[in-house]
């Protein structure tokens, strides 16, 4: 499936208005609970991403030519995005991911639930998940 | 007067003093606002808005040496609100109180003017493992730099300093003991008193970290015999940027000045410059003047609604809210110490409080949530963190009825 076609899905999921906020976090945090835990060892300080409120570890691999994710954290409301993020971005190829624009977040009206000081992480997060893939695509064409 | 004679609390009209407050009226996502991050900051009465535009109007020259009228009258003003000070705390002298720009500050002040005096190598200065960070890096910088070592009192899981530990941790290596009122994460109130006295049994000096009891608790710094006592303005509904260094006259007259400029000298030649008299001494440069004023005008607010009268409202705040918050599945509180002001810190079963805490924000509710500068406290514990409460005499039993409800509601939707 398309990203464009998983962020239509994700819109038709999240849909509604801002009031529904209630209804979305609860969403989030359902979601959130899906997420598979990282095990221990990939828990570790070098992974946490740096600044946060609350820790977030990150890592990603590169693999036949297609960027893999892992990414946990200790908030509900953060994996639940994370699982979205995830959907959108896992398994792709640097060159979809770099075409990818993630505007499901604003038209699901979830930027207004992570506001930048509150949910570093998530920005953050987001910024690391496309810069990577920029690298490996990058280095791959070396 | 003897202990039967002692005023009887009288009881406050909450609904009234609400309208003193006006960013009570305030609207958070459509929600009345409930704020109950008091123990980050207070919000501030009109008579403080007021006096701080007034003074910014009306009076605003800067203070000290000036032979115009305005400065003249500022400097009053800006005197004025140090004697309101010196009553506030029972000081003996105005001369004893530094305004700062904060505990931070204040504390600073000594860490460096102190340490820099009487600190050498081996020597030892005493925290407690609730310290907030602001009480502890500045010590600990200091001994770094002297080669001196910085002892911990532990406290049990209520919270509570181990005075037997303390005692043992005394010795003839002690330099000073640097301890905290009340605890900003736990609420404790720690026995203060019992503490200078064992310092003072070995002639130790002690400095006590004010911030959270300022605004609670009623504070003779004469009674308590400490040798500093720090706070902030603004948690006692004066303004930011606004602090209170209380200093025996002998130890100020001692120290070294922290920081150097204007109006804390009295000559200055290239060879050499002698300071001004106390408290000037350690009031280099421009003073935050209009923010004393303010802080001085909180002081009185409070004063009038009479500091008993507040500490028995808030201890009925306390007993509600422990008894609410224990009818909530899966939430514990830390901090249960006999002795306690209406902070709660808790967590939640299976609910970060980075979550809980956006919850509760579009709830209209404020909390904190975090470790509340407080790293090793939280390692007693074993966790990171919590979701804090902090209550003053403005909220109410309602406030916390709906606390209480929005906790049941995240829960179900955590489920």
């Amino acid at each position: 499936m398309t990203t464009q076609k998983i962020q239509q899905e994700i819109i038709k999921e999240f849909g509604g208005s801002a009031k529904d906020w209630l209804k979305k976090y609860g969403q989030l945090m359902k979601l959130g609970k899906t997420l598979p835990s990282a095990e221990e060892a990939h828990k570790i300080e070098d992974n946490l991403v740096k600044g946060c409120q609350v820790r977030t570890w990150y890592g990603s691999t590169f693999k036949d030519g297609k960027v893999f994710y892992k990414i946990d954290s200790l908030s509900l409301i953060i994996k639940g995005a994370v699982v979205l993020l995830l959907r959108v971005l896992n398994g792709r190829t640097p060159e979809e991911i770099k075409n990818t624009e993630l505007y499901f977040i604003d038209q699901t009206g979830l930027r207004e639930l992570f506001s930048p000081v509150k949910a570093n992480s998530l920005w953050k997060v987001i910024n690391r998940m496309q810069t990577d893939a920029a690298n490996y695509g990058a280095k791959r064409n070396k | 007067m003897n202990k039967t004679d002692k005023p009887q609390p009288v009881e406050l009209n909450i609904k009234r003093i609400r309208k003193d407050f006006p960013i009570l009226k305030e609207r958070i996502y459509g929600r009345r606002l409930v704020y109950f991050d008091n123990g980050a900051t207070t919000q501030k009465p009109k008579v403080v808005i007021e006096a701080i535009n007034k003074a910014h109007r009306q009076y605003n020259s800067n203070v000290h040496r000036g032979i115009h009228f305005l400065s003249s009258q500022m400097t009053d003003m800006y005197e004025v609100a140090r004697a309101r000070v010196q009553r506030f705390i029972n000081a003996p002298s105005p001369q004893e109180i530094i305004f700062t720009s904060g505990v931070t500050a204040s504390i600073n002040l000594v860490a460096y003017s102190f340490c820099e005096a009487y600190l050498k190598k081996n020597d030892e200065i005493i925290v407690s493992e609730m310290e907030h960070h602001s009480n502890l890096v500045p010590w600990q910088i200091a001994c770094d730099k002297k080669g001196a070592r910085l002892r911990a009192i532990p406290f049990n899981d209520r919270g509570e300093l181990l005075l037997e530990e303390y005692k043992k941790l005394l010795n003839s290596k002690t330099k000073l003991v640097a301890v905290t009122h009340v605890s900003n994460s736990l609420g404790t109130i720690n026995p203060i008193k019992e503490i200078i006295a064992l310092a003072h049994a070995k002639n130790i000096p002690v400095l006590i970290d004010g911030a959270q009891a300022i605004q609670h608790e009623l504070i003779d710094v004469q009674d308590l015999d400490c040798d500093f006592y720090a706070f902030s303005g603004h948690k006692v509904y004066g303004p930011t940027g606004t602090g209170v260094l209380y200093g025996k006259e002998r130890w100020l007259n001692d120290l070294p000045p922290y920081q150097s400029g204007g109006d804390m000298i009295d000559r200055v030649s290239f060879e050499r410059t002698t300071y001004n008299d106390l408290p000037f001494k350690f009031e280099a440069g421009t003073p935050n003047y209009i923010g004393a004023v303010g802080l001085g005008e909180a002081l009185e607010y409070l004063s009038g609604l009479g500091l008993e009268n507040v500490r028995a409202y808030e201890k009925k705040l306390l007993d509600y809210a422990t008894a609410k918050l224990a009818e909530i599945d899966g939430l514990k509180v830390y901090g249960t110490a006999k002795n306690k002001v209406a902070i709660f810190s808790f967590l939640m079963d299976g609910l970060h409080p980075y979550d809980v805490g956006t919850l509760l924000d579009r709830l209209g509710i404020a909390v904190r949530t975090g470790h509340h500068c407080t790293h090793p406290l939280w390692a007693h514990y074993g966790t990171e963190g919590s979701i804090r409460s902090s209550l003053v005499f403005y909220n109410t039993f309602k406030e916390i009825d709906y606390l209480c409800e929005a906790l049941r509601q995240i829960q179900k939707m955590s489920k």
